[in-house]
């Protein structure tokens, strides 16, 4: 079976627009949500994306591409190869195309799709506990974006969060049902004294916006057949019908600016016979992702922007974040049910406000896709007939599993820089993802693996494997890249998300995070997308 | 356990192979022949009828003993996928040519036409069963992919080969948003 069942390269006029007011380089949920704001708004939009445009209709195979054991995840959206060479040279390897899709769509293509907003503490990091920073904006400034973010994405979710920031009114959907393993959990948690909580889910409970309930694949990350999670292709469908242009498989390769240095006038692309073209535009803004908006900027140099495009403070790539996962879980005398749908259903934020001593915020999951999922194992297995169901039915039913996150603190030495030693297929340098833990996230993610323990523990758990400090690794999620603040010499982005060096030049990403806090931060970056659309249609 | 037609055609369904209409049309009869080269000629390439018994007949090597109907559930399963996915089609046919080179070779028959004991013997020789699947591999890795996991996956995808396990609702069937909310049925 071939993956490549996208649209095709050939017959689509991929040679720039005249009169744009806004160029967006960028088809995933951020670009995504700009484009359809200002579509909506009237302005002329053109989005610039560098992967290909997959075809609804080739769902289906890509899942059974990601059940069947012969295809590498990363297969299922056609990850991989010279278009994406990258270089890892930090402390920790970093799995950069397991982090990320190309294509219309963006990573949201393959997410998991949880979506919780940051709570107050993340906004004033410094001011609460000494270290990290500070925003230069707080939850309230943000209060209003992610009402918004939530309707767009369509939130499945429920206000029975207690340790939750305010929100002003409930989910547009009604939470998924706790699952089976949960009620097994909430017994434990009951005893040990942890609060469980739904999960808010960019998953319909019920057909929203034009898009199917879930129907219970259970192969939502990587692909979601029915529909039913969000993925912004969604919103580049709506961005279209508002009359904005996406052009796919014409990546960016550098933006130029004027004679006085101060403004953008064209970002130039190439399309796949590889010949560059220039998008002029009023206004630009980056939605690339945490790795490639900084890596764009830095390949656009120029005798104005020796050190790269909008990097006066050198801070380009710096602070780059990620959050790391936690997690625990084994065996149990009774059957628990896992594997009927792919995404969770409870978890707990009691220990994200905590006062442990020197420890940042923990985000607790309860899983709901614990152990083997028995097709995947029957397919890779090396016993047949009734030897095979004997092993499947040793191997599936009684598995249970606590999951986590953990953020850590912004540091300058953690970064994306350019690796000049090696190119792309169009000869650019690959980013080069320089990553470290710090003894602050490694004693977090130590904490966090203690109080999964104490309920497993609870719960009669035999614990066959853990995921801690030793052992842990990024739950994909690029931040801090191109930060937010007031001052140009310490930041790269002011607060309505503007480069300080470059006056027509935003950017919409978690890039723009100043600390990551431990939520996946994709609300954060849909309320993000919101507010940039908001200020560049206040500048047109 | 019995499996059904119902059963095939769910698994097809999620597999977006057919819609709800698309039900009917699936019959051995609607395959395309082979270029048959004459009834003895052993080296002759496989034909998509051969192909569906050959599906079938490792289906019955693979299976756990406790389903039954295997001939109409695999033969559905297969019919649809032979029609409708001509990747599929055309890399299984080269795996089976291959398994039938080897047939011939050891035991002097085509894979079809060996008992269960000889295929399951002829399948171990070949390395099929240690063998990593891959759809651009080896002999061993190509029958693997193409003619032992697609009748595997055709039975634990489905509600019935997942029920044999204990999950209802197994990975790639849409079975809903209740079964996982309910305890074991015991
Ligand atoms: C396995 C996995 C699970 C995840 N689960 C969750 C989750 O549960 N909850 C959550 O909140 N987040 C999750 N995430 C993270 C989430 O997917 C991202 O935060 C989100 O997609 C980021 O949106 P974005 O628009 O900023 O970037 P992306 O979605 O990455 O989109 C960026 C787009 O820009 C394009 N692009 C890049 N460079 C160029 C260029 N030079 N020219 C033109 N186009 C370019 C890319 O091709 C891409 O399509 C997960 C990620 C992964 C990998
Ligand atoms: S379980 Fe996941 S993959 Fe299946 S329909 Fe629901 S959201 Fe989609």
């Amino acid at each position: 079976m071939t993956a490549d069942s996208s649209a095709p390269v050939g017959d689509v006029d991929r040679r720039p627009s005249e009169r744009v007011d806004v160029c967006i380089v960028g088809a995933g949920p951020a670009g995504a949500l700009v484009a359809h704001r200002l579509a909506a708004d009237g302005y002329d939009v053109v989005v610039l994306e560098a992967g290909p445009r997959f075809e609804f209709e080739s769902r289906q195979r890509r899942m059974e591409r990601a059940i069947r054991p012969a295809h590498d995840d990363r297969s299922v959206w056609e990850m991989g190869g010279d278009r994406d060479a990258y270089s890892a040279s930090g402390e920790r390897f970093y799995p950069l195309n397991r982090a990320r899709v190309k294509g219309v769509g963006g990573t949201t293509l393959h997410w998991q799709g949880m979506v919780m907003r940051l709570h107050e503490s993340d906004f004033e990091r410094r001011t609460r506990d000494g270290v990290g920073a500070d925003w230069p904006i707080d939850y309230a400034d943000l209060r209003p974006f992610y009402a918004d973010a939530e309707a767009e994405l369509g939130v499945a979710g429920a206000s029975d969060n207690p340790f939750g920031p305010p929100r002003e009114q409930p989910h547009p959907l009604p939470a998924f049902e706790p699952s089976y393993s949960d009620s097994l959990f909430a017994e434990a948690c009951e005893e040990v004294g942890v609060a469980m909580h739904s999960v808010p889910n960019a998953r319909n409970s019920e057909a929203y916006d034009g898009r199917s309930a879930c129907v219970g694949y259970g192969t939502c990350k990587p692909v979601c057949a029915s529909g039913a999670k969000y993925s912004a292709d969604h919103h580049v469908r709506k961005a279209e019908e508002q009359g904005a242009r996406v052009v796919d498989r014409v990546p960016v390769q550098r933006l130029e600016t004027d004679d006085s240095g101060d403004r953008v006038t064209a970002a130039v692309y190439a399309t796949p016979d590889g010949t560059e073209h220039r998008q002029a535009a009023r206004q630009f803004v980056l939605a690339a992702g945490g790795v490639e908006i900084p890596r764009l900027l830095l390949l656009s140099r120029s005798p104005d922007h020796p050190d790269g495009l909008a990097n006066s403070s050198g801070l380009v790539g710096r602070y780059f974040m990620d959050h790391c996962f936690a997690g625990m879980g084994g065996t149990l005398d009774r059957e628990t049910r896992q594997n009927h749908v792919g995404f969770l259903t409870s978890e707990s934020h009691q220990f994200y406000d905590n006062d442990f001593e020197d420890v940042g915020p923990i985000k607790l999951e309860f899983l709901n896709y614990a152990g083997p999922s028995p097709v995947e194992m029957a397919l890779g297995g090396d016993a047949w007939g009734d030897e095979m169901l004997a092993t499947l039915r040793g191997a599936y039913g009684n598995n249970i599993a606590m999951g986590g996150l953990v953020g850590q603190l912004p540091r300058k030495e953690n970064r994306v820089t350019l690796d000049t030693e090696r190119t792309d297929d169009h000869g650019n340098p690959v980013p080069d993802v320089q990553w470290s833990l710090d003894a602050r996230t490694k004693r977090t993610l130590r904490t966090a693996n203690d109080i999964q323990r104490s309920i497993l523990d609870e719960l009669g758990v035999d614990i066959g494997w853990s995921v801690g400090p030793e052992n842990t690794g990024p739950a994909f999620h690029h931040m801090g890249t191109t930060r937010m603040g007031t001052d140009p010499g310490t930041s790269v982005v002011n607060p309505r998300l503007r480069t300080h060096d470059v006056a027509n030049l935003s950017v919409a990403s978690s890039s723009v995070f100043v600390t990551s806090g431990a939520m996946n931060p994709t609300l954060t970056i849909a309320a993000l997308a919101l507010k940039a659309a908001d200020h560049v249609a206040d500048d047109l | 356990m019995e499996l059904s037609r119902r059963d095939a055609l769910a698994v097809l369904a999620g597999g977006g192979i057919l819609g709800a209409a698309g039900a009917t049309a699936l019959s051995r009869e609607s395959l395309p022949d082979g270029t048959d080269g004459g009834h003895d000629d052993e080296a002759r390439a496989a034909s998509p009828a051969e192909l569906v018994d050959a599906l079938v007949a490792t289906a019955h090597v693979v299976y756990p003993s406790e389903v039954s109907n295997v001939d109409e559930f695999v033969e559905t399963y297969a019919t649809g996928r032979i029609e409708n996915r001509p990747e599929y089609r055309e890399g299984a046919l080269a795996a089976l040519t291959d398994l039938n080179a080897h047939a011939t070779l050891s035991y002097d028959g085509r894979y079809v036409d060996l008992d269960r004991d000889l295929r399951a013997t002829l399948l171990d020789e070949v390395g099929v069963k240690t063998a990593e699947p891959n759809p651009d591999g080896t002999t061993a890795e190509r029958v693997r992919y193409y003619l032992v996991n697609e009748p595997l996956y055709a039975l634990y995808a489905s509600p019935t080969g997942g029920t044999l396990v204990g999950i209802e609702n197994p990975q790639g069937h849409p079975g809903g948003t209740e079964s996982y909310q309910r305890g074991p049925q015991s």
